[in-house]
Parts: structure tokens; sequence; C-alpha cells
């Protein structure tokens, strides 16, 4: 049978976000964005151009990194979600977050959220990825403030701590 | 930015999905990954009253190799999935590389392969490489399923040959005689960045003798078309670093591109040109590339 969900309606969604369950009710045209923002309190996802292009929304859906923005809340319904408020450890920093504090490689910091996570999803399917490899990762995730130089080593230099 | 609101219908199988796109006609879109259809209506430029998901429908997102016919692509699978795809990657490792060539990590992670073909812009980067290895494009509708070859698929931009209610569901690269194949975009950055041209080639040649070709130009005419006196010249011809050539300068002049933001027209005639001989280059040296 076709579910229907109709204009205005709300309809009830679970995903799994940073290894919680979570439920909301939502419309149809509600994004992944809005509910991890705005039902979830996940505001270290950032929203920026809202058209896929900039990558401050950047998630992990089941692991690979989305434009949040880009998916309807309905169609994440069963997945798992992993926001930059889920990559800390039992209340320590990941070694990306270490590194990119070490390299200086934040200024405004907008991207960072998803700068960081872009690169966990690399370093976990590469996990000594050349330079190369690094900036064609972070390709979907614009910086306007650091020219990119230093979250590259950062990242880099996470790879290189990587057992 | 706010999706005007809509109702959602994610069916259990393709009739179900056919019968809402027959009962709802214009007012419905298909929605697969979402990146373009979700971009078109953040920008006022679609508000389809419905959009039919094809979330459920997991049998188009696979992708295998049946003996006797070839590559089957479910049209629901994403860039990264034809991109990391082992089968693709041994077969012909040139579908692979024009899906890594398109946009970001996080958009080929939700872009589709069959969102890349329904939306037929001319610049879209898959169309030319699957033309080449003569893909068909097999279609389901309300009453009947059919398969065409993809090269007839593209009417124009944003224009296919799909009928109300029907829905692409997969491509198939046949088995074939080809020896190599390959796909070159020029952009104007490395990432996130549409083709400016684009072209695609395939060819069999044994013992240096071009027993076939196929040369497929993108974002250089209103859909791909293919270069068919740069592929008769090539014909049944001894393979020479002049005949590459020649075929290059034979292809540029079979483009039909146009000005804009991103290119000039001569400029799109000389990247075809320079494009081509190194796309039948790669193809011929070093395989499906």
């Amino acid at each position: 049978m076709t579910t229907a969900i109709k204009k205005g309606k709300l309809h009830v969604v679970r995903l799994n976000v940073n290894g919680e369950e979570h439920a909301a009710l939502v419309k149809a045209n509600t994004t992944l964005l809005d509910l991890l923002r705005e039902e979830f309190d996940y505001t270290g996802t950032k929203k920026g151009c809202e058209l896929g292009d900039c990558g401050a929304c950047t998630v992990l859906m089941d692991d690979k990194p989305v434009t949040s923005c880009l998916v309807l809340a309905v169609e994440a319904d069963g997945h798992s979600v992993t926001t930059i408020e889920g990559v800390e450890q039992e209340g320590k920093l990941d070694r990306v977050q270490e590194e990119f504090i070490k390299h200086v490689a934040v200024q405004c910091g907008y991207c960072t959220p998803g700068m960081i996570l872009s690169a966990k999803a690399l370093l976990a399917r590469n996990p000594h990825p050349s330079e190369r490899e690094v900036r064609e990762a972070i390709a979907g995730n614009l910086c306007r403030c650091t020219g990119y130089g230093r979250i590259v080593k950062a990242i880099l230099a996470a790879a290189e701590t990587n057992i | 930015m706010i999706i005007p609101e809509f109702e959602y219908l994610s069916p259990q199988s393709l009739q179900e999905a056919c019968a809402l796109l027959v009962q709802y006609g214009n007012r419905a879109k298909v929605l697969a990954g979402g990146s373009d259809v979700l971009v078109k209506m953040k920008d006022g430029l679609i508000g389809p009253a419905y959009l039919v998901s094809l979330k459920n429908l997991d049998s188009l997102r696979s992708i295998r190799y049946e003996k006797g016919t070839g590559v089957i692509i479910g049209a629901r699978t994403t860039h990264n999935e034809v991109m990391n795809n082992n089968i693709l990657q041994e077969k012909y490792r040139s579908v692979c590389e024009a899906a890594h060539s398109m946009a970001a990590d996080q958009i080929r992670n939700i872009g589709t392969v069959g969102g890349n073909l329904v939306n037929a812009v001319p610049s879209a980067d898959l169309p030319p490489i699957l033309i080449a290895l003569d893909a068909q494009a097999r279609i389901v509708g309300p009453s009947r399923a059919r398969t065409i070859a993809l090269e007839e698929f593209f009417l124009g931009p944003g224009k296919t040959v799909l009928e109300d209610g029907e829905i692409l569901t997969e491509i198939v690269i046949p088995d074939q005689p080809t020896t190599g194949s390959n796909y070159i975009k020029f952009g104007l950055r490395r990432a996130g960045a549409l083709a400016v041209a684009g072209v695609a080639s395939s060819v069999a040649v044994r013992d240096g003798l071009c027993q076939d070709v196929r040369i497929v130009l993108g974002a250089v005419a209103p859909t791909p078309i293919r270069a068919h006196r740069a592929e008769n010249a090539l014909r049944s011809k001894k393979i020479s670093p002049e005949l590459i050539n020649e075929a290059g300068k034979i292809a540029a002049e079979e483009s039909k591109p146009i000005n804009d933001i991103r290119g000039s027209i001569e400029y799109r005639r000389n990247l075809v040109d320079v494009l081509t001989r190194r796309s039948l280059k790669a193809a011929i040296e070093k395989g499906h590339v």
C-alpha cells in the first residue's frame, strides 16, 4: 500500500541520531536539516545555501555524507544519522576535531561541522589519504575564511595519527 | 528556503507508482534522490502537488550482471554507488569515472542515475558515456514495459521520450566487443562544476585496426549527440595520430554548441576537438578508463 502524507498533515518519523532513537511529527516538506535543528536541537548542523552547494548542512546518513538540506525528513525515516554533536566520544573530542584546533583550521566556524563530518567519512573509508584525496573529499564543503590550507593539514595530521 | 507544500506518496511497487503518475498526470513528479527536484521546488521553478517517492522500490537500487544481457544498473542507484561498484569498476571503469566527475561527495550520495538521465540536462555527465557503450533504457509504464536505446531517450533540454505514467527503471550496458571507453569532461573547476563540454568514446581496436567506434558529445547540443561523421572517419581504418586528429576536427564541426556563461561557441568547439582526441587516445591505449 502506498503511504500518503497529505498537504499540511503531520507524519511520524523515527531516526537514530548520534546513537539515540528519536521520533518526531513532521510535514512532508520538512527537510532533514530542519528536523535536526528545529525538532531535535542539533544546531551544530548549519544552514547555508539550502541548495546542496555549500556543504554547511553535511551530516552522515548511514555513515555517508549528505547535504541534509536536500533530504526530506520523511525520506530519512528509519535511517541513522550522525551530526557534529555525535563525533566526540564520552566527552572526548575526536582526533579530527583535536587537529582542527591544533592547526587553527577554524576561523568563523560555520563550515567546520560539515568539514569535520566529510573528513570523518573520508578517514573511515580511506585511513591514509593523499593530500589530493583530502581536497577531493572536502570539495563539497565551502570555506570562505581559511583558504583550505590549514583544514587540509589538520585532516592529514588526523590521518597520520590514525592507527 | 521553504519547499512549497505537496502531498507525499511512497508506493510499495512499480505498478502502484505508475498508477499514481497516471492518476495525477503533470501535477505529480517522481522523487528519486531529490538533488534536482527539491532544488527546483525551492527555487520556485516547479510546484508539483504530488511527489511520488521511489524510496521503497529496492529493486531499482542495484547493479548486477546477467550473462547474455550485460550490466544492469537500477535507476535509483546513486552516483557514489556507481562509482564504487565492483562490476562496473572491472568492466567499464569509464562509467565509474563519469559518475566520479560529478558534483561532490554529498550530492553523489543523494543523486541517482535515473535522475541524471530523466532530467535531460544537456551537460549531464552520464548520458555520453552510457550512449557510447550502447546502453539501453528500460522503461515501465501503466500498461506496458519497453526498452529503447538510450541514444533515443533525449528529445531536448529537460525533455525525454517518457510518457505519462512511465518510469525509467534500469539501464543496461550490453555485452560488447569494445576494447576501451572513456569520458572526459571540461568544467570551470575540478569539483562541483557542470561540463562546459564533455566527450565520451568507445572503441573496438584490434591489431591497430579500428573495427568500431562511438563518439558522443555532451553539453554542445540540446541533447547528447553522436559524432557520426567523426566515427565514419575512423571505422575500418588503421589507427594513427593523424586519423585521431582528423576525428577531433570533424567532431568539432558536428557539435552545435551555444554561447552561455560557461563558454562561447568557438571555445566549446575547440574543446570538442581537444577532448575527442584525448578521449579516443585514452580508450585506444588504456581500455575502459
